[in-house]
């Protein structure tokens, strides 16, 4: 308004320190606000699943029942339970009360507030009202999912499974990076295009002679298929290390090679204490890999109960199940929540990982 | 024989290997470090590829592997002439038509959103947004499930109770497409968090210098972000095209694998599944295999040809 003639109004205003101010938090929080609410869709069958998993088995079929977990409220009169249902009165206002004689044209009710228990003529017909209903979660869900499922034996075959396939994974990946990152070879490099070629690869095409030949070993309906093919490193975990290894200093190798250090010394007291962030997202990455794997163990584990690990046990649950909504979801809950509970206490390392592998190929 | 050796043995030095030259040394270690993937390419790779080929040229089956016989290329013939082949193939298509574009557009809407400078809570949100890649398949394919289920789903009830159309998500054989692609949102994470390591390395001063010349959000958006971003976007684009032709598992929960309704979620993979494991045709499942594969490799040549023309690379050709 003073010097600067400005063509639109607007510009003025902003140069005002509260209005800036006031604009700038106005644009901080709507932003945060449509995150919110955008990020609240997206994890909306979340809460679908715990709700579910805690209802009454049949109230997500019973018309008028509310979402949230709830059965319907009854109250003691005279030693009997009755139900409770939301009672339009003749004055306008709506009472909960218990029906105790129910009738065609008029019933019998009484207010549970009410210590004289009076009794309480209503016409109309009581069919037409809505019941009263009462916040009970129900725990039984998973209870009887953890039973039918043998929960235990079910979460201690996907964790040895998960821990075999990751100690032979993680063991030979950081050989094979070392070997990548620190040795010069003829073919080297042909190697390593090799390497990542095989990511693109599907894994059909050697999936069938695979399987043939585990079948001849007798490994069919064992674990070994799936842990023994994970012990020759794979691109995605050679390629981590790799690029962590190529970022420790050459000095150090040397520093400890004049004090008579082999490779496999270097490895072990250089190369591995100085990649342990690295290492740690290879092995959390393969862990929950292997934990949430399907096709693998539903081709060599579909007839073993007994070693099968959770993925195919939900799958089996659910097809049995399908009809019992409480039963799956809570299933589902239990399924998720090791993995889950994990990656939120180690969310940073997980996703570091992420951005190398993805970022710098 | 045994004067030969005698007459060797003096001459050899106590520890040869010590005495190879220091390169030759070197290359050696580096073959002892890399000797696992190499044996697993062998084993698990490399030969399994050639048995497939060899299996794909008989009908061999793993009950009487005794009478297989070689057919040539009778396998590669039954496909063109099977119907479930083309009906999984054009299955497949419908679905990475939606699923693809859908996956790519939340990824960079999520990055673009979590990447906001004036958004606060970043690290916790973006940690929000990936949790699903967590889940292990079966029980997220489950819980949308629920979520989508006609009676009692909430999808469905908050569709109605906006007055909107209610489909019958699974049943249906046109919105099964729609639905196994929403189910799908929730495997972007990886995508999202890439896209923002890429939206991060796009230089701030370009956005300056192009605000100067007066250039508004979605001319920035068009003119700089897509082209700095492309190299990343082509990558997630190869990674998603090669996940949705591997579809499996979420289309064998719905169905319990028998790829319902009419077959419309009777998808490649499906198909290989039943052919080699359930009816035993191992020597067919095969070709279905090699087919899979040159489809997904032409895909991605393409993709690759189409990219040499339009995807920008800082540092110059590569």
């Amino acid at each position: 308004m003073t010097a600067v003639a400005r063509p639109e109004g607007r510009f003025l205003s902003d140069r005002s320190p509260v209005a800036r101010s006031y604009r700038k938090f106005l644009g901080r929080s709507s932003i945060l606000m449509l995150a919110l609410i955008v990020i609240s869709a997206y994890l909306l069958p979340l809460l679908y699943m715990v709700t579910t998993s805690l209802q009454q088995p049949g109230q997500s079929t019973t018309p008028g029942a509310p979402v949230w977990p709830a059965a319907a409220q009854t109250a003691e009169y005279e030693g009997g339970k009755f139900p409770v249902f939301a009672v339009p009165m003749p004055d306008g206002t709506t009472r909960q009360l218990v029906l105790v004689e129910p009738g065609r044209e008029s019933s019998v009710f009484i207010d549970p507030q009410d210590a004289t228990q009076a009794r309480i003529e209503w016409q109309g017909r009581w069919r037409t009202l809505e019941q009263a209903w009462t916040f009970a979660p129900l725990i039984d869900n998973f209870t009887t999912a953890w039973d039918q499922l043998n929960f235990p034996r079910l979460l201690r075959n996907t964790f040895l499974i998960a821990l075999l396939s990751t100690i032979g994974a993680v063991t030979s990946s950081i050989l094979v990076a070392y070997g990548f990152a620190r040795f010069r070879f003829r073919g080297k490099n042909a190697l390593f295009v090799v390497l990542i070629a095989t990511i693109i690869l599907p894994f059909q095409v050697t999936l069938l002679p695979q399987y043939v030949m585990f079948t001849w070993l007798g490994w069919n309906g064992t674990w070994l298929p799936l842990i023994i093919p994970h012990c020759f490193a794979n691109a995605y975990n050679v390629f981590l290390l790799r690029q962590y290894f190529l970022s420790i200093p050459r000095e150090l190798d040397e520093a400890a090679m004049i004090d008579g250090a082999g490779p496999f010394q270097i490895l072990r007291r250089i190369i591995v204490p100085q990649s342990i962030a690295a290492i740690t997202a290879v092995a959390l990455f393969h862990f929950f890999f292997a934990w949430n794997d399907f096709f693998v163990p539903l081709l060599y584990l579909a007839s073993k109960p007994e070693l099968q690990p959770l993925a195919i046990a939900i799958q089996q649950y659910n097809a049995l199940y399908a009809t019992q909504p409480t039963l799956i979801q809570a299933s589902a809950l239990m399924a998720m929540a090791v993995p889950v509970i994990v990656f939120l206490l180690a969310q940073r390392a997980f996703m570091r990982g992420v951005v190398v592998t993805g970022v710098e190929k | 024989m045994t004067a030969t050796i005698e007459e060797l043995e003096p001459t050899r030095p106590p520890a040869r290997a010590l005495a190879l030259r220091p390169s030759v040394r070197e290359a050696l270690w580096g073959l002892v470090f890399i000797g696992p993937w190499v044996v697993g390419l062998l084993l698990f790779t490399a030969g399994p590829m050639i048995a497939s080929l060899v299996m794909s040229l008989t009908d061999f089956n793993l009950v009487r592997p005794e009478a297989t016989r070689f057919v040539g290329l009778d396998n590669y013939a039954r496909l063109v002439s099977d119907p479930t082949i083309a009906q999984s193939l054009i299955a497949t298509f419908k679905f990475a038509l939606l699923a693809i574009p859908l996956t790519m557009a939340a990824s960079l809407g999520f990055a673009l959103l979590l990447n906001h400078p004036k958004l606060a809570f970043k690290g916790p949100l973006r940690a929000l947004v990936y949790m699903p890649v967590m889940i292990p398949l079966v029980a997220s394919t489950l819980v949308w499930l629920g979520f989508l289920n006609t009676e009692t789903g909430w999808l469905n009830a908050m569709l109605g109770s906006l007055g909107l159309p209610q489909p019958d998500w699974i049943n249906s054989e046109t919105w099964v497409y729609p639905a196994l692609s929403l189910i799908g949102l929730w495997g972007i994470g990886n995508f999202m968090l890439i896209n923002i390591a890429g939206l991060q390395s796009v230089p701030t001063e370009l956005y300056e210098a192009a605000r100067m010349d007066g250039a508004g959000a979605w001319t920035q958006f068009r003119r700089i972000t897509i082209p700095l971003m492309s190299p990343v976007l082509l990558y997630n684009l190869v990674i998603i095209l090669i996940g949705t032709f591997q579809y499996f598992t979420q289309a064998f929960v719905i169905t319990n694998g028998r790829g319902d309704p009419n077959n419309a979620t009777l998808f490649m993979n499906l198909v290989l599944y039943r052919e080699g494991f359930i009816f035993n045709h191992m020597g067919y499942a095969s070709a279905i295999a090699w087919l899979l594969f040159v489809v997904v490799l032409v895909l991605t040549l393409l993709l690759f040809g189409f990219a040499r023309r339009r995807v920008y690379y800082a540092g110059g050709e590569r």
